[in-house]
């Protein structure tokens, strides 16, 4: 039993890791920065949320359990913050092109798309 | 057995993401996107200090991993607020 947790903690280390490379990645491939964003938003909230599982699944304590809500919570909380900040400054510096639809532009509706 | 290839998989991944990573904030044409990159940065730091706490059990980098995620936010927030205020400077 306890190899098995022990396993299937470093399981989840392991899913979490690979979330990182793929967010990496995605900060390598992608575009502009709405897009890396996207990519960079997906280990800020389940990377560290299967990573504070195999800690818990680990070392398998309730203190350990209820010290760790909290840092999932305020990370949940505010990694949103900041990416609705980076969000928004760069579509007011101009950085994003190929919007469908633009809600934020003085008359909303679909922009001119050039042929 | 099966946990050694584990560990070795673990050990790669994190280090291949950290230098990805590190590539886009030297990189990144704006600095809003070294910005995103040292966010995802800090973010793997906190990884890596769970990761290596459930791999050797023990739980002195707990509270460290709790103040980075308190703390972490503001970096990104004081860069955006940073370029606001430059562009409407730049405007008038």
């Amino acid at each position: 039993m306890e190899e098995i947790l022990d396993t299937a903690s470093l399981v989840l280390v392991l899913l979490g890791a690979l979330l990182c490379i793929t967010a990496a990645i995605g900060l390598l491939r992608f575009r502009d920065v709405p897009q890396r964003l996207h990519a960079a938003t997906k280990p800020q909230v389940l990377g560290l949320l299967l990573i504070a599982i195999a800690v818990a699944l680990s070392l398998r304590s309730w203190t350990v359990v209820f010290s760790l809500v909290p840092v999932v919570l305020i990370q949940m909380a505010t990694a949103p913050l900041s990416a609705h900040m980076i969000g928004r400054q760069a579509y007011r510096n101009g950085d994003v092109q190929g919007l469908v639809l633009d809600e934020l532009a003085e008359e909303p509706g679909h922009p001119e798309i050039g042929p | 057995m099966i946990d050694t290839v584990l560990l070795a998989a673990i050990l790669i991944a994190f280090a291949v993401a950290a230098a990805l990573t590190i590539v886009r904030i030297v990189v990144g044409p704006s600095i809003l996107d070294r910005a995103v990159a040292s966010d995802v940065l800090l973010t793997e730091v906190l990884c890596v200090l769970g990761a290596e706490a459930a791999i050797n059990q023990h739980v002195r980098t707990i509270p460290i991993m709790l103040i980075i995620a308190a703390v972490g936010v503001f970096g990104s927030i004081a860069v955006a607020r940073f370029v606001a205020r430059r562009d409407q400077q730049g405007d008038r």
